[in-house]
């Protein structure tokens, strides 16, 4: 008797969790949704804030959070994807591959807000790129850099050892084999490292506040980088704490969700879609 | 022949200082940390800095004691734990084990979406549903306090140790679950007592993801937590470590500017030191359970 | 392949060598969220007049305004208090451009309407706690106020005079942010910038006096400040820093200024 007790409880303990679990998130979406999606108007999306007409429009954040994503990705990606091939394909001293191991799993468990003040430090004061949309990528590097390098390890690991010395064995060079055979084979990992870092990119605004700044003004992609700008979620921030704006907060709340929805969902897609080719 | 050879070692040369760009960028980070963090405690005093009481930057008489951010870092990392270790445990484990593959989707996509919402999302939904909600439950002053931060930190972890506890617990062996079932254990009891502790060093290692998380969360902390320096107390206004540098950074100077920077390299020294301690705990862990 | 990442390369130094070194063509403002209506307003009829100039402003607080222009990481601070001696004597020129009044504000479910200054203080040093004691319902107190750097604070403080006496519950760092809070809280008090005040807060008279330009403008209403414009004493202004000053210093903008809450003086 007692134990069926037991058992029971139990099992109402993992529903209830469940439940508890899932209406968090029913909630939070519906809420969020609820008073997101009214607010939401062309004018909003296609003007910048105007102190004389008393309006807001929130283009200039959209493009700087295109900017900085386009930015940060084009900069991660070869240093992130050139470590995983390093440590994959070249590295021979296992001593070495410990230590970037552990600085990878290191740089993963820095809090957001330590790597703005070092960011603003480093990038905005030390190399003179003062507040700016680059500063603010130059820190998103560092912090996806992680994500870019395991995922492409994990991809590479999954290459068969044999597509690599069968092209060794017909003399190619170890780059040549790398560039035409290893890495088509990973692709699936690059793509999904990629969109998982643009989700986290999207998400981030501690680590923007002091190096990109909360400026909105309208620039094209050059000016954009060099000059501060807000992102999405500094906007939000922003918009929330300091203005009491609640309906473009959650305008924008709503769309940073929607987005986040259409990139897991593109992530779990691409990747499913990228494996089918790979076993062809 | 030879130019090949030299291009392949180029690349080689290439590759091997991407490689070492992570360990360049920790220690850039450390070093820096380190350099502006240091004045400030070697003139106030590592003893004062440290187990000081009060904080108060900018008057006449500056006082720089960050006990009071320590204590309230501490105290709601540890009540975001309660909360959200859980019901996130739980949670992974009906995931894993009992539902059916169709409601296993559509929970899991529900996580995934959990753990994809920007922080200031959080703290949006914090500053204008919970705040409020708890200043009429509990019919106190004003609802921004430890509490609110405590809650809003506990959703924010749940997706991690959800996901983390989840690929631990279906990477257990069938054989395991089997084997006790053939027993004459109930499902249930199979769960509990073979594949949670089959998949203890996963499961112990999304906690320490998630410890990771709340003691580093600022954003959505700092809107619902209310920014005065007080030691901690649940219904208190407190500041954490991570919303101490935050708020008074954009407009600090001289002494209070440093002294920020030494509270960021506490909470850096802090979450090496947690992170080193439950890594090792885990290894251990593993080893006696070979 | 190789072209390809020949292209990005130049396309990466491009962008990122053209944001290097200063562009003509900007005037760069920081510094008191008090200003940021006002300022914003200026900033946005100079670029409609002169295409091709850009205004950026910064809202750091008073301090770090006054912290910014001396390190020349902008061309002109904004303050909204008066400079210090000692601020002064590091080589800085204030110009006021407006005053501003400090209004007091209430959640607007709160029945009071009208404090004297000395109550103010009393219930900012924490001498009142509840309401009641000044004829409103029965509940705690909660007292907002600014950072430390603040110039509102500043303008606060020295004018009920509770300098370093106040008891904050809540130090927030920007006046928009006092507003939202207090908005928010049947039992807050705070203090914002008049220029910044929505409907969404009420603000109390002080002394019978109602908050407004007029008052303002002749002193009856006593908390008040004024927005100053901070610039290097012996450094010359760019070019376009120059003509957004005398710009913003003309009385052809008084209406601007006036629009955006704030009391011309010109």
């Amino acid at each position: 008797m007692k134990r069926k007790i037991y058992n029971d409880l139990l099992k109402i303990l993992m529903v209830l969790a469940t439940i508890i679990t899932c209406s968090i998130v029913l909630f939070l979406v519906i809420y969020v949704m609820a008073k997101g999606l009214p607010n939401i108007t062309w004018e909003l999306l296609s003007t910048k804030p105007s102190i004389l007409n008393n309006t807001i429009g929130i283009l200039p954040d959209i493009l700087n959070t295109l900017y900085i994503v386009i930015a940060t990705i084009i900069i991660v990606l070869p240093l992130g994807v050139g470590a995983a091939i390093y440590l994959t394909e070249y590295a021979k001293n296992k001593k070495i591959v410990s230590i970037i191991e552990f600085a990878s799993e290191t740089l993963s468990g820095i809090p957001s807000i330590i790597y703005g003040l070092v960011g603003m430090l480093f990038f905005c004061e030390f190399l003179g790129f003062k507040t700016s949309l680059i500063a603010g990528a130059l820190t998103l590097v560092i912090m996806n850099l992680p994500t870019i390098m395991r995922t492409t390890q994990e991809s590479l690991k999954t290459v068969p050892q044999n597509y690599r010395e069968g092209a060794f064995g017909l003399g190619a060079g170890k780059w040549h084999v790398i560039r035409t055979v290893v890495l088509p084979g990973c692709v699936d990992g690059i793509v999904s490292g990629c969109i998982l870092s643009i989700g986290r990119i999207l998400g981030e605004s501690a680590a923007l506040l002091f190096t990109a700044g909360i400026a909105h003004t309208l620039n094209d992609i050059i000016n954009g980088l060099s000059n501060s700008g807000a992102t999405l979620a500094v906007a939000l921030y922003i918009y929330a704490k300091e203005r009491g704006e609640f309906g473009i907060a959650f305008a924008i709340a709503a769309i940073l969700l929607i987005m986040t929805f259409l990139i897991n969902l593109s992530a779990s897609l691409a990747g499913k879609f990228l494996k089918k080719r790979k076993n062809i | 022949m030879k130019k090949r050879k030299l291009i392949e070692s180029i690349i080689h040369g290439i590759f091997l200082i991407l490689g070492l760009v992570t360990v360049g960028c920790v220690l850039l980070i450390t070093i820096y940390l380190v350099v502006s963090g240091l004045p400030a405690i070697k003139e106030i005093g590592l003893f004062n800095f440290l187990f000081g009481k009060e904080w108060a930057s900018t008057a006449e008489n500056p006082k720089y004691g960050i006990l009071p951010f320590i204590l309230t870092s501490v105290y709601g990392t540890c009540g975001a734990i309660l909360l959200g270790v859980p019901i996130g445990f739980f949670t992974a484990i009906y995931i894993a084990k009992v539902a059916s593959k169709k409601i296993k989707t559509l929970v899991s996509g529900a996580v995934n979406l959990l753990a994809g919402i920007p922080s200031v999302v959080y703290g949006l939904v914090g500053m204008l549903v919970l705040v409020p909600g708890i200043r009429k439950l509990f019919n106190i002053p004003d609802g921004s306090g430890l509490l609110s931060a405590i809650i809003v930190l506990a959703v924010m972890i749940l997706p991690s140790i959800i996901k983390v506890s989840l690929t631990a617990l279906e990477a257990v062996p069938k054989e395991y679950e089997d084997g006790s079932l053939a027993l004459g254990a109930t499902a249930t009891e199979t769960y509990f007592h073979i594949s949670v502790p089959a998949a203890k060093s996963g499961i112990a290692a999304s906690i320490v993801l998630g410890v990771g998380r709340a003691i580093g969360e600022a954003m959505a902390v700092m809107m619902v937590s209310g920014n005065a320096p007080n030691m901690p107390s649940l219904f208190e206004s407190v500041r954490f470590l991570t919303t101490a540098v935050a708020s008074e950074m954009s407009y600090s100077n001289g002494l209070q500017r440093q002294a920020l920077f030494s509270i960021a390299l506490v909470l850096f020294l802090f979450i090496m030191l947690i992170n080193t301690i439950l890594n090792l705990f885990l290894k251990k862990n593993k080893e006696t359970t070979k | 392949m190789k072209k390809i990442i020949a292209f990005i390369i130049i396309i990466l130094s491009a962008s990122i060598l053209s944001g290097c070194g200063k562009t003509t063509g900007t005037v760069s403002t920081d510094g008191s969220t008090s200003m940021e209506k006002v300022i914003g307003a200026l900033g946005e009829a100079f670029e409609q007049a002169n295409t091709g100039i850009t205004f950026t402003y910064n809202p750091t607080g008073s301090s770090s305004g006054i912290t910014a222009v001396l390190d020349g990481r902008c061309d002109i601070g904004l303050s909204s208090r008066k400079l210090k001696d000692e601020e002064k004597a590091k080589g800085l020129t204030e110009t006021i451009l407006a005053l501003d009044g400090i209004a007091i504000i209430v959640n607007t479910s709160n029945t009071i309407s009208d404090l004297t200054l000395e109550i103010i203080a009393k219930i900012y040093t924490g001498e009142i706690t509840n309401w009641n004691s000044v004829g409103g319902s029965d509940s705690t107190i909660v007292l907002i106020g600014r950072e430390a750097g603040s110039g509102t604070r500043d303008g606060f403080e020295s004018i009920t005079n509770t300098k370093d006496k106040c008891n904050y519950r809540q130090e927030l760092t920007s006046t928009g942010d006092v507003i939202t809070t207090v908005s928010q809280n049947p039992n807050a008090i705070g203090y914002a910038s008049l220029a910044s005040i929505k409907d969404s807060v009420k603000a109390l008279k002080i002394g019978g006096v109602t908050p407004s330009e007029q008052t303002v403008k002749d002193g009856s209403y006593v908390i008040q400040r004024p927005f100053v414009l901070v610039t290097k004493t012996d450094v010359k202004l760019s070019n376009t820093a120059q003509k957004f000053f005398d710009y913003i210093t003309s009385s052809e903008v008084s209406e601007i200024i006036s629009k955006a809450g704030a009391v011309p003086i010109r």
